[in-house]
C-alpha cells in the first residue's frame, strides 16, 4: 500500500491527493489552515480552462497538458462549465486580435452579430472576435471545496501543521505542494504577483469567460453566476504585497467598463493579491530527492495544469515512470 | 563606436527585459543576440520591499551591462525616487531616464526630463535620457549634464520604426561627438539597421523582441541588423542620386540582346 503525505492543500496538493487516492494510495494532506481560503494562491484563480488561448504566449506543454483539465475537473467535481471562451479587442487594438489569431488554433472568427448572439450583453461594442468553442471554465472555490469534501468522504486524512516537508519525508513518501512557500527548497522559484477583483453586477449577464486583449496584461472576466464576476489579472515580477495597487484597480475596472458600461454600477466585493509560483520557463516541475517529491511552478496555470501534474506524480509513484516535467538535477 | 560614460560596449544592441513569455526565453534572447546592455524597469510598488529581487537576480545573471530605467514615471519626483532605488538594487550609476508626458503616445515630458536630468547628474548619476529628436531639448539635456542622448524612433511599443528620419539625421549631424541611441518604436530589424547606417551608436528595443512569436530568433535578427548597419556605416555608403548610372558601360557594346 502506498502511503503519501502531501504538504499544502492548494490546487496542486488537492489534485495530487485525489489522483493518488483514486489509484489506491492512503493520503494525508497537511496544511497550515483547516480549509481552503485566501491564504492559497488558487483561491484567487480565474478558473479558465483555456489551453488554446494560453497558447498565445505559453509554451507548447501548457497547451497540450492543459487539454486534460476540463475532463478531469468534470469527472471529480461539479464545478465545470463548457461554454467556450471569447476573445475580443478594443477597436484601437485591432492588430492585437490579428496577432492573437495567428498564434493560436481551435477558434472560429466571429462577427459583431455573432458576438451579440453569444453574449447579448456585449451588444454591438465589438465587430470581430475569436470564439474558442471547446474551452471551459470552472468556479475555483467550489472546485477546491468539492475536492476537499470528496477526499474526506473517500478516506483521505487532513492534518493542520505548519509543516517542514523534510521532517515528514523522514517518515515516508512526502509530496511538497507548498507553491511559493517552497522557495526555501527551490532557489530558481520566483513569485509573479497577480491582482484580481470580484464584482457583483446583477445588471450584466455573461455565459463564458471574455478575454479582452490588452497590450500588457492578460485581462479577462469570468462569470461566476448570479451576477458575480471575477476580473483578472495583473502580472508583476515580484512577490505580492498585501493589497492590490491603485493601478491594478484602474486597469481592471476600465477594462470591465469598456466591455459593458453597466459594470460602472458594479460593487467591488473582493480584491485579491497573491504570488504565483514560477520557474524560469514558467513551466511546472516535479523534482525528487529521496522520499521527498516536489510538485510546483504552476504559474498562472494552476487549475489548467494541476490535473496533468497530478497524473504525472501518480505515474512516478505507482509506475516509476519519469514525467516530462521531471527535473532531477536542481532540487 | 562612441563610449557611454567611459564604458565601451561590444555592440550597439540594447534590449529591454519586460513582457517576455518567460525569464528563460528572455535569457535565451540575450544569449542568441549577444546584446551588450539590458534595461530593466523598477516599478515602485515592488521596489519598496525589494519584492522583485528574484526577477532582478535573473537579470543580473545575464552578465551584461544593466541600465535600470524609470519607465512609467510621470513626474520628476517619481523619476528621481525610482533612480535612487535603481542605484541601490543594481549598484550602478547608470539610469535611463523616462518622464512620460502623455498617455496615448507615451511622449516624454521634456520639461520634467530636463529638470530630472539636472537633479540626477548633480547627484552623480550617469543619465541616459529618453527624449525626442528636438535639437533644443537635446542641447538642454547636454547642458544639464547628460553625455548620452536617446531620441525616440516612434512612440514606445508602436513598432513604426524611424518616424522622422530627417530630424534624426539632423540630430546625428548636429551632435557629432555625443553617443546617440535610438530608443523606442522599432518593430523590425531593417529599421535598426537603418538607424545604425545613419550613424547612431546603438538601438534600444523591447516589445519588438519580447512580443515576437519567437523572441530569441528575433533578438538574433536584430543583432545581425545592428552588425550590418555598423559595417555599412564604417564602409562609407555611396551617395544616392536621382538618375541611373550604369555600373557597366553600354555604349560600344558589341551585342545588345
Amino acid at each position: 500500500m502506498v502511503e503519501a503525505t502531501i504538504i499544502g492543500a492548494g490546487v496542486a496538493g488537492l489534485c495530487i491527493a485525489r489522483e493518488l487516492l483514486d489509484r489506491g494510495a492512503d493520503v494525508m494532506l497537511v496544511d497550515r489552515h483547516t480549509k481552503s481560503g485566501a491564504h492559497a494562491c488558487s483561491w484567487w484563480a480565474g478558473g479558465m480552462l483555456a489551453p488554446l488561448c494560453e497558447g498565445e504566449s505559453a509554451e507548447e506543454p501548457v497547451v497540450r497538458l492543459g487539454r486534460e483539465a476540463a475532463d478531469w475537473w468534470e469527472a471529480k467535481t461539479e464545478a465545470v462549465h463548457r461554454c467556450g471562451s471569447l476573445v475580443v479587442s478594443p477597436a484601437h487594438d485591432k492588430s492585437d486580435l490579428v496577432q492573437f489569431a495567428r498564434r493560436t488554433t481551435g477558434f472560429r472568427e466571429v462577427t459583431g452579430s455573432e458576438i451579440s448572439n453569444l453574449e447579448p450583453d456585449l451588444g454591438n461594442r465589438f465587430s470581430k472576435g475569436l470564439f474558442f468553442e471547446s474551452e471551459a471554465h470552472l468556479a475555483p472555490r467550489t472546485a477546491l471545496d468539492q475536492l476537499r469534501d470528496s477526499l474526506v468522504a473517500d478516506g483521505g486524512q487532513f492534518a493542520q501543521d505548519d509543516a517542514d516537508p523534510a521532517k515528514y519525508a523522514q517518515r515516508g513518501l512526502t509530496i511538497d505542494c507548498r507553491g511559493y512557500q517552497a522557495k526555501d527548497r527551490h532557489k530558481d522559484l520566483r513569485g509573479v504577483k497577480g491582482e484580481m477583483l470580484i464584482l457583483s453586477c446583477p445588471d450584466v449577464a455573461l455565459t463564458r469567460p471574455i478575454r479582452m486583449l490588452h497590450p500588457r496584461i492578460p485581462l479577462y472576466i469570468v462569470p461566476r453566476g448570479e451576477g458575480i464576476f471575477m476580473l483578472g489579472a495583473t502580472m508583476v515580477e515580484g512577490h505580492a504585497g498585501k493589497h492590490v495597487t491603485a493601478r491594478a484597480l484602474l486597469e481592471l475596472l476600465s477594462a470591465a467598463y469598456a466591455l459593458n458600461p453597466a459594470f460602472g454600477e458594479a460593487e467591488v466585493i473582493e480584491t485579491g493579491v497573491d504570488s504565483r509560483p514560477a520557474f524560469p520557463d514558467n513551466l511546472p516541475r516535479i523534482r525528487r530527492d529521496g522520499n521527498l517529491i516536489s510538485a510546483n511552478g504552476l504559474f498562472r496555470h494552476g487549475f489548467l495544469l494541476a490535473p496533468a501534474l497530478a497524473r504525472m506524480v501518480a505515474d512516478l509513484i505507482f509506475d516509476n515512470k519519469n514525467p516530462e516535467v521531471m527535473d532531477e538535477t536542481a532540487a | 563606436m562612441r563610449d557611454f560614460y567611459g564604458t565601451a560596449l561590444s555592440n550597439g544592441l540594447m534590449l529591454g527585459t519586460a513582457q517576455y513569455p518567460s525569464p528563460a526565453i528572455l535569457a535565451d534572447a540575450f544569449k542568441r543576440s549577444g546584446a551588450s546592455v539590458a534595461t530593466v524597469s523598477l516599478r515602485r510598488e515592488s521596489g519598496q520591499d525589494l519584492a522583485g529581487q528574484d526577477f532582478w537576480q535573473l537579470i543580473r545573471d545575464l552578465g551584461v551591462h544593466i541600465l535600470p530605467n524609470t519607465a512609467g514615471c510621470h513626474s520628476v519626483k517619481e523619476a528621481v525616487t525610482t533612480a535612487h532605488m535603481a542605484r541601490e538594487v543594481f549598484d550602478t550609476m547608470w539610469i535611463k531616464l523616462e518622464v512620460i508626458g502623455e498617455e496615448d503616445t507615451l511622449q516624454p515630458d521634456i520639461f520634467g526630463l530636463v529638470d530630472a536630468a539636472r537633479i540626477l547628474t548633480e547627484e552623480g548619476f550617469q543619465v541616459f535620457p529618453y527624449t525626442t529628436e528636438d535639437l533644443v531639448v537635446a542641447d538642454k539635456l547636454l547642458h544639464a549634464g547628460c553625455e548620452v542622448l536617446m531620441p525616440w524612433g516612434a512612440p514606445i511599443g508602436s513598432g513604426l520604426g524611424l518616424n522622422n528620419i530627417f530630424g534624426l539625421r539632423a540630430m546625428r549631424a548636429h551632435f557629432p561627438d555625443v553617443p546617440l541611441v535610438i530608443d523606442a518604436g522599432l518593430g523590425l530589424p531593417s529599421q535598426a539597421a537603418a538607424a545604425i547606417e545613419m550613424g547612431f551608436d546603438a538601438v534600444l528595443l523591447n516589445t519588438a523582441v519580447a512580443k515576437a512569436g519567437d523572441p530569441a530568433a528575433m533578438a538574433e535578427a536584430f543583432a545581425s541588423a545592428v552588425k550590418a548597419g555598423q559595417l555599412a556605416n564604417a564602409a562609407d555608403p555611396m551617395e544616392p542620386r536621382d538618375m541611373a548610372v550604369p555600373s557597366t558601360p553600354v555604349i560600344g557594346k558589341a551585342f545588345l540582346t
